[in-house]
């Protein structure tokens, strides 16, 4: 009996090494270990023995037992590595080739911009404020300091609905709006629309957006103003990025200033880009007047505040390297898409 | 009447801000200043003056220098072109071949030598004409960018024939006057003061700490008196608030000297004759614009400074008669307005050939009627612009001095003696409290009083105790925000502090802001590309949007002076802005597209009130996979995204942009929260779509007013589900809706999802009807539903149907 157990063994040991896969494995387990199978056929005789034969005997039955299914567990998991190491080798593709298109659309360039430079300044505790495009001339013009007979009136270049209504040429109106309605402190921004009676080229458009902003608070200066553009143009063009601050007018800042920020291409030696200065104008910014602060009830002995305003499209253009401001308002998807 | 200079002189750039050419050379009258004309432009940007550019006269000419003519030859191949040896102040003469017929031996000329350049990018280089060496060009003004304005002995269809001091050798523009620096300034509106030599003098006085040399004109007269000649009376005080005059006799008109035309040219000003070119001389150096006429035009030698009468008319030097209203203020003699006060004058006044006896006026008018007036006739002149932002009363006795000073100095008149001097209503010069300390809080410096008083002084200002005056030609000073910008531009604002804001401040969005933002990145997930469009449209769009001659729509906000007709009204309606978008791309090719726009339609509410600016999500599609089912997608999404559940839909046959079996608008509590639909095949033919167009309008100050942001979790469920497919057989009209209302009625407690899968008409479908076709999903959240259970529901859905005369598909 021993000997015939070894046998199976070998045999057994031999076969389940020649199995090339799941299916013959299986049937050799059937055949040896199986309910009618070989070795289950052996054990079936291990009565017959005697009482000194039967532990020696089952000691070996049950040495023969796990060593074949020791085999057999190795062999399987040997097939099944193999069959999976086939199954990845035939389902390679060409992994170069083009992927299937969900639909995803894009913002237009405008908005991303304007999402960025409103996250800088709700980063830094201001509010957004909106109010209507079409505006009365009060707010648009005469609570800003430019009466109807001001110089300013022309460079403006405004489109009027009536002698009291036009297409706000900037957002400062709804600022005023704001200081009527809201006591100080206020941060705001104003961001959107405007309107100004400019024929449409590579770099103007009769229509479009404006970021302002404006602070009021007890003992505001100069400095905070100069701390706060350059923390958010910082933050807009990188902690590398110079600024200047170059005295300028408004008629409802004062003192007010243009700020430059240095060339990115020629870093202030002068080149194309920046028309030989060195410098490119970016925003335009002030202390409020102390009028226009007492025409919205304000108390300019009291409080005092800065306000600036930049365009949108200007920034988008140098952010994206566009050459040609109709893009922005065309609206082919060719060139929607690249942003 | 001749206001000088009125059209050419400092260029003026569209907007308030002007531009003006210094003459480098000019300036060194008044401020001795030794730097690079860079250092100049970069230290006057910074103390407010911009500069927006310099440049040298002869920066663009190298390597021409003074020739003289030695001999003038035939060509011997050519008929046109003689060979001429000219002496170039070296060893050799040189030998140019030229087609001018005004050289001749003896004569100086420019010689633009082998390898020189010349305006305009030109390069010279030696060569053959016709087979004869030509060592270089002789150069004409045009070719060095002048003209016989600024040569008056020249001509300009030859070889300019230099007149000047100068040998063979020297360089030529040195030996012309050409060598001038320009550095062009942008003058804000609020320094007038700033658009004339001295004003820019004062301003580098003070930003570069040196003296200014102001010499009061000396005039020496001739004897006689002006009131033998002339005699004004200012009607109006108010609006002209002085008008200073003197007489010059015996005038001898001819060409200025070449000093005073290098210093116009480099301004920017065509030099034409001594007395105009005086006039534009002074304007330019002391920024008050002069006023030249013949006195034998001055009906009764009387000047009255009038408004208009009715009826009266004037007809301007461009020979246009202009109708004049009471409320502008004329010059006028005993009979007529000879001019327009501060604008132009009339045609017949002007300075000529037989003129004698001249007026010169310097006056100073009221800035806002100067602008109304010029603005109302239709005329801005160089003389206007400057009158309209405010000119100094005290300033008109020095330039009428000056004028008359460079008369003498010219030699082109006697100056008769006296001077007519009529004052009006003036208003002093604001004193504003000097607060050192309020300067320093209001800046955020530590500057010392000491350093405040040195610069305010340094710009002419004068501290008297507690107040400082500011000097007459300074209209900007009001108030203390004024002075501190006086004295932190001088004291550099590079050189003020930076701080941060203190307090603190929460920054965050509105609801109704971040429910737009909501709305953006649904639509932008469902594949729909952001567009931007303007606002105002043409009023043809209502046309080509099919609106009926009496829709509501076409009442506009209008704007009186658009740029166009097609940008003229403010929209009523975003959809024709999103056809033009869809044409675009159509039209470029793009074979599909999905858009969407936030933006306003303007809706009129009366005469003298502001529009309502409502917001509307517009979408727009088109393309091969595109049909009004992909547009209800993102429809659906959208009022998804949107919080707004349990909206109905019905159909819209009615609305003229819109296919009328292909549209739908959707409610919610009664209230229209929008239209979508396909576009009328009229409407996309209109706008030359030759493709299937979707659009869909929603109000999305009605979508945040109805949309509910409170969501309740339910619990996900722990039971299975089962589902039954149901094959209906339907009239064909029934809107499938209705199919769905009835199943959701039968069984509300147990239908966890009813699916449409499939909807067939054709085969095997009896005529008028559809057969449609749905999978539900059945659940109960306490139980597993038996068959039984599942069975009767099945049944009551049948029940419900059959009532819409729905039944099963056998």
């Amino acid at each position: 009996m021993r000997e015939q157990l070894e046998q199976i063994k070998q045999t057994g040991l031999a076969r389940l090494k020649s199995c090339s896969n799941a299916k013959e494995l299986d049937e050799v387990r059937v055949q040896i270990l199986g309910k009618k199978g070989e070795l289950t056929g052996i054990l079936k005789q291990m009565g017959k023995l005697s009482a000194e034969e039967r532990p020696v005997i089952g000691q070996v039955a049950n040495e023969v037992r796990s060593a074949l299914e020791e085999a057999l567990a190795a062999r399987q998991k040997e097939l099944a590595q193999k069959e999976l190491n086939d199954r990845l080798q035939k389902e390679t593709i060409d992994v170069t080739m083009p992927g299937k298109k969900r639909p995803m659309g894009k913002a237009h360039p405008n908005t991303v911009v304007m999402n960025q430079i409103k996250e800088i300044f709700l980063g830094m505790g201001f509010f957004v404020a909106e109010g209507p495009e079409v505006e009365y001339d009060h707010y648009n013009f005469e609570a800003l300091n430019i009466p109807k007979d001001h110089p300013a009136r022309d460079t403006q270049d405004t489109f009027y609905i009536s002698d009291n209504i036009v297409l706000r040429t900037q957002t400062s109106p709804v600022q005023v709006r704001v200081m009527e309605s809201k006591k100080p402190p206020i941060r705001m921004i104003s961001p959107g629309r405007v309107y100004r009676s400019d024929a449409v080229d590579a770099t103007h458009s009769p229509l479009f957006h404006q970021i302002e902003g404006m602070v009021i608070d007890k003992g505001v200066t100069m400095a905070d103003l100069k701390g706060t553009l350059e923390t958010f143009l910082k933050k807009l063009y990188g902690e590398e990025a110079q600024l200047r601050f170059r005295p300028h007018h408004f008629p409802f800042t004062e003192p007010s200033a243009e700020v430059d920020i240095m060339c990115f291409a020629c870093h202030g030696e002068g080149c194309r880009l920046c028309k030989g200065e060195g410098w490119i104008e970016i925003l335009g910014c002030g202390m409020v007047h102390p009028d226009v602060l007492k025409g919205c009830g304000i108390d300019p002995e009291v409080y005092s505040g800065f306000a600036f305003g930049l365009g949108l499209e200007r920034v988008v253009m140098r952010q994206y390297a566009i050459d040609d401001l109709r893009l922005l308002y065309e609206n082919d998807l060719r060139f929607l898409n690249q942003f | 009447m001749l206001f000088i200079g009125c059209i050419s002189g400092p260029s003026f750039r569209k907007g308030m801000n002007v531009t003006m050419n210094l003459s480098m050379r000019w300036l060194q009258d008044y401020v001795d200043y030794k730097g690079t004309p860079k250092e100049f432009s970069d230290a006057m940007t910074m103390s407010g003056s911009k500069v927006e550019g310099y440049a040298r006269e002869n920066d663009e000419i190298s390597n021409v220098v003074v020739g003289k003519v030695l001999s003038v030859e035939k060509h011997p191949d050519a008929d046109k072109l003689v060979v001429c040896q000219i002496d170039v102040g070296k060893d050799e003469p040189i030998q140019i071949v030229t087609g001018a017929k005004n050289v001749v031996p003896g004569a100086l000329v420019p010689c633009a030598l082998d390898g020189s350049t010349l305006p305009n990018g030109v390069k010279i280089k030696k060569g053959k004409l016709r087979g004869v060496l030509s060592q270089g060009m002789m150069c004409s003004l045009g070719e060095l960018n002048l003209t016989a304005h600024d040569f008056p002995y020249a001509i300009e269809d030859g070889i300019f024939l230099i007149e000047e001091d100068c040998k063979p050798g020297d360089d030529v523009c040195d030996a012309i006057g050409l060598n001038d620096t320009c550095v062009e300034f942008e003058i804000t509106s609020n320094r007038p003061d700033c658009l004339s030599v001295i004003g820019l003098a004062r301003e580098a006085s003070a930003t570069f700490g040196l003296p200014v040399k102001l010499n009061p004109p000396v005039v020496r007269g001739s004897g006689d008196d002006v009131k033998n000649y002339l005699s004004v009376t200012v009607d109006n005080k108010d609006l002209c608030y002085r008008y200073s005059a003197k007489v010059v006799k015996n005038v001898k008109i001819e060409p200025s000297p070449r000093w005073m035309r290098e210093r116009l040219r480099a301004s920017g000003v065509r030099p034409i004759n001594n007395l105009v070119d005086i006039t534009n001389y002074v304007m330019l150096e002391y920024g008050q614009p002069m006023h030249a006429f013949d006195l034998k035009y001055v009906k009764g030698n009387k000047i009255v400074v009038r408004n208009a009468k009715p009826g009266e008319t004037i007809t301007t030097l461009d020979g246009v008669e202009r109708p004049l209203k009471e409320s502008m203020l004329v010059i006028a003699d005993e009979e007529k307005p000879s001019a327009v006060a501060g604008v132009m004058g009339g045609e017949y006044s002007g300075i000529g050939d037989d003129t004698n006896t001249v007026v010169f006026e310097s006056a100073c008018f009221n800035g806002a009627s100067v602008r109304r007036t010029a603005k109302a006739i239709g005329l801005r002149t160089e003389s206007s612009s400057r009158f309209e932002k405010g000119l100094d009363p005290e300033g008109t006795m020095d330039a009428l001095l000056r004028a008359c000073e460079l008369v003498e100095m010219l030699g082109c008149g006697e100056v008769v003696d006296g001077v007519i001097d009529e004052k009006g209503n003036v208003s002093p010069a604001p004193r504003v409290l000097f607060d050192p300390a309020g300067i320093n809080r209001f800046l955020g410096t530590d500057i010392e009083e000491s350093q405040m008083r040195e610069i305010l002084l340094s710009l002419g200002f004068t501290v008297e105790g507690d107040q400082v005056v500011s000097p007459s030609y300074r209209i900007d000073i009001h108030n203390k925000a004024d002075i501190a910008e006086e004295v932190a531009r001088i004291y550099g604002y590079d050189k003020i502090p930076v701080s941060q804001l203190r307090g603190s401040s929460e920054g965050s969005l509105g609801a109704s802001q971040k429910y737009q933002r909501t709305i953006e990145q649904a639509m932008l997930a469902m594949g729909c590309y952001e567009v931007m469009t303007f606002s105002f449209v043409s009023p043809k769009e209502y046309d080509r949007m099919n609106l009926p001659a009496d829709s509501k729509l076409r009442e506009s906000v209008k704007i009186l002076n658009p740029l166009g007709e097609d940008t003229s009204v403010m929209r009523t309606s975003v959809l024709p802005s999103m056809l033009e978008v869809i044409k675009t791309n159509y039209n470029n090719r793009n074979p599909e597209g999905a858009f969407y726009e936030i933006g306003n339609e303007y809706i009129p509410t009366g005469e003298d009130t502001l529009p309502d600016e409502n917001p509307q999500v517009t979408i727009g599609l088109y393309g091969e996979k595109e049909d009004f089912y992909s547009l209800k997608g993102i429809v659906e999404g959208m009022l998804d995204a949107g919080d707004i559940r349990d909206w109905d839909i019905e159909p819209v046959t009615d609305d003229p942009t819109f296919h009328p079996g292909r549209t739908a608008r959707i409610l919610k509590d009664g209230k229209v929260l929008g239209i979508f639909g396909e576009v009328h095949p009229a409407v996309a033919q209109n706008y030359d779509i030759g493709a299937r167009v979707y659009l869909g309008k929603f109000d999305l100050k009605t979508m945040f007013a109805l949309s509910n942001s409170v969501k309740t979790y339910k619990p996900l469920p722990k039971f299975p589900a089962s589902s039954r497919d149901l094959s209906l057989l339907a009239d064909k009209a029934l809107p499938i809706i209705e199919i769905e209302k009835a199943i959701k009625r039968a069984i509300p407690n147990i239908l966890e999802e009813v699916k449409l899968f499939d909807v067939y008409e054709g085969a095997q479908v009896p005529e008028g009807k559809k057969s449609v076709s749905y999978s539900i999903v059945l659940r109960a959240p306490d139980r597993t539903l038996t068959v039984e259970e599942c069975d009767n529901a099945v049944n009551k859905i049948f029940k419900e149907l059959s009532k819409i005369n729905v039944n099963l598909r056998q």
